[in-house]
């Protein structure tokens, strides 16, 4: 990837980081950590990878992104409005009744996003199928699935693994937000993955893994997931940082599932350089 | 004793078979039809669908959670998934995937089981589905089918092709007598009257239909007369047929192959109770678990037989108690007198 497309993209997800921090601030709740950590994968798909027409989002043709991790929705709604998707202000109503943004991605609800999830384990079988459908209509557009690590404890992930691999769904890329951390603490203390890519493998996946924060090496790991002439499915595990962009929150299992407050939002707009959108509540 | 002495020597066919054959018909027609199944697709009789459209069957192996986001994610890309089990497994192991993927995303994929119910016999309680109806029927956006012959379910499947919600149809090892259906197209969310009568309602589902209207032939002997109504649909019931049933008759008998809680009975009693109190006397599988044996005795021991139908409709009508309901005009004189006789 060429340095100033790499400059554009991590504008762009400081962009998104910014608006993440502010809306889950408004909501006053949220799981702020899980979206921190899944930007850069997003900002990559739907601001370089993926074709998608924001004026016609029902496009047959155009590539599906499924977050199987739906609890990081603030992320894909921060990505969906930039693209304008939806109006940056919607944003402001995330998990409000009057908005359209719910806790975790609605296929009915939401512009843009392509299903419901956020019970964790079920995106991967849902691209999967999408994937089969477009294979059926000759369609070749990609479905891209992000899953958590800790997400992967769940048993439909390794169905849905094997099936992807029973049908050689050359058409998914399968990402892994590895931030290492869960509710409850390290996925490896609370139950451990490890080793991951050798699970993929042993499924029957190609697996590459890379650092999840960086625009080349997701790049090239998507290039060459895609390129591969051998099919079957691609699974890159993206190594991340929970929380990532703000130093007080990353790699805390604690910033899972909780908003920041307006005191944290000011110190992460302190340290990101970005601005409070949001009034602050007295 | 066999279910063919059971259902009176009538002839049977396989709803199964039946589901099989007019999804191939379909399919020759509409190529946007998939199927899918978990590893009993012998059993559900969609390998025969597999068998003829090789690239349009996709078995996921006995992995029946991973089966219904595939059909969801089918159906987000524009097919039109048929997914198949057995019912235990299609809506009790699956029942958050379809909760979360099918009815709050609204999509039009069709669970259509086979081995629904205790006619499973011998596999025992493990393998008894009881629960379907409630699990499903809970579950908002979807529709509830539970056909009563083999002609229902071929309707049901046709008519499902142009809904755009989910859709449960429960089916069955065995075979169902042919009720040989009247002219009236099945129609999902239209109860049918069978039989017409006055003096009780019985409202029934599934293989309970035929026993229904045997034990109103049992009841006729005795000079009583009951309207027998095939609730095929359980969701959305229809109400009008239920609180006309019941304010026409004033008695209203359910009968199920489903647990007494949360199915037929359950949904009769949610609209009498806010509509038309009525007194209501649910039959179906008392809440417990079943054991190994055949169909038929496993039916005796829950006592869904045509016999101990016309005995329950019997005995209450006997009781005479209809507190509530405004009962049409009818004469009292000759059905006391029956029921005199008859006790």
């Amino acid at each position: 990837m060429i340095k100033a497309e790499e400059k554009r993209l991590s504008d762009l997800a400081l962009k998104a980081r910014i608006l993440i921090l502010n809306m889950l601030a408004r909501a006053g709740s949220g799981h702020t950590g899980g979206s921190l950590s899944v930007v850069e994968i997003l900002t990559y798909l739907y601001f370089h990878k993926m074709r998608h027409k924001v004026e016609d989002p029902a496009w047959p043709d155009r590539d599906r992104l499924i977050l199987s991790k739906g609890h990081a929705a603030p992320a894909l709604y921060a990505a969906l409005s930039m693209c304008g998707y939806f109006p940056r202000s919607e944003l402001f109503k995330l998990r409000r009744l009057a908005g359209s943004l719910q806790g975790h991605p609605d296929v009915r609800r939401t512009t843009g996003v392509e299903a419901t999830t956020g019970s964790l384990g079920q995106g991967l079988s849902i691209a999967n199928g999408i994937a089969l459908g477009l294979r059926l209509s000759g369609n070749s557009s990609r479905v891209y699935a992000i899953l958590g690590d800790g997400e992967l404890q769940e048993g439909q992930v390794w169905e849905a693994a094997m099936s992807a691999s029973h049908y050689r769904l050359r058409n998914v890329v399968a990402f892994v937000d590895a931030n290492g951390l869960q509710i409850d603490g390290r996925v490896e203390d609370v139950m451990g993955l490890e080793p991951l890519t050798d699970k993929w493998k042993a499924f029957g996946w190609n697996v590459q893994e890379i650092d999840g924060h960086d625009f080349g090496q997701l790049d090239e790991a998507v290039q060459r997931a895609e390129n591969r002439r051998d099919g079957g499915p691609n699974a890159i595990v993206a190594r991340t940082t929970k929380g990532k962009g703000v130093s007080f929150m990353e790699g805390k299992a604690s910033y899972h599932g909780v908003a920041p407050t307006m005191d944290e939002l000011r110190r992460a707009m302190d340290e990101l350089g970005g601005e409070i959108l949001i009034e602050v509540k007295s | 004793m066999g279910l063919s002495d059971l259902c009176a020597g009538k002839k049977r066919t396989g709803l199964r078979d039946v589901y099989a054959e007019t999804l191939i018909e379909l399919a020759e027609t509409n190529d946007d039809i998939v199927v899918l199944d978990a590893d009993l697709s012998q059993s559900t009789r969609t390998a025969r669908f597999g068998a003829k459209f090789p690239d349009r069957f996709f078995n996921m192996g006995i992995s029946e959670q991973d089966m219904i986001g595939t059909a969801a994610g089918l159906a987000l890309a524009g097919k039109v998934p048929f997914a198949s089990t057995f019912a235990i497994f299609e809506a009790g192991r699956a029942w958050e995937q379809i909760r979360l993927a099918l009815c709050l995303s609204q999509l039009p994929v069709k669970l259509v089981s086979s081995h629904g119910g205790i006619t499973v016999g011998e596999d025992g309680p493990t393998h008894h589905c009881t629960e379907d109806a409630a699990l499903m029927r809970v579950l908002p956006n979807m529709t509830v089918v539970f056909p009563a012959d083999a002609c229902e379910m071929r309707g049901v499947i046709v008519e499902s092709m142009s809904m755009s919600g989910p859709l449960y149809v429960r089916g069955s090892r065995e075979k169902f007598p042919d009720l040989n259906c009247p002219d009236t197209k099945f129609q999902i969310g239209k109860a049918r009257v069978l039989r017409d009568g006055s003096d009780i309602a019985i409202i029934a589902c599934g293989l309970m239909v035929d026993f229904s209207l045997q034990a109103a032939e049992m009841l006729k002997q005795e000079g009583l007369e009951a309207r027998i109504i095939n609730m095929s649909t359980l969701k959305p019931i229809d109400q009008e047929a239920t609180v006309a049933a019941a304010r026409e008759t004033g008695l209203v008998l359910t009968v199920e192959e489903h647990s007494i809680i949360g199915g037929l009975g359950s949904a009769v009693c949610e609209v009498l109770s806010e509509h038309c109190p009525t007194t209501v006397k649910r039959m179906g599988v008392p809440d417990q678990f079943c054991a190994s044996g055949t169909p038929c005795e496993l039916l005796e021991m829950c006592g869904l037989t045509p016999k101990n139908i016309r005995k329950t409709a019997f005995e209450m009508l006997s009781g005479g108690r209809r507190p509530f309901a405004t009962r049409k005009a009818r004469s009292p004189s000759s059905k006391e007198e029956a029921l005199s006789h008859n006790i």
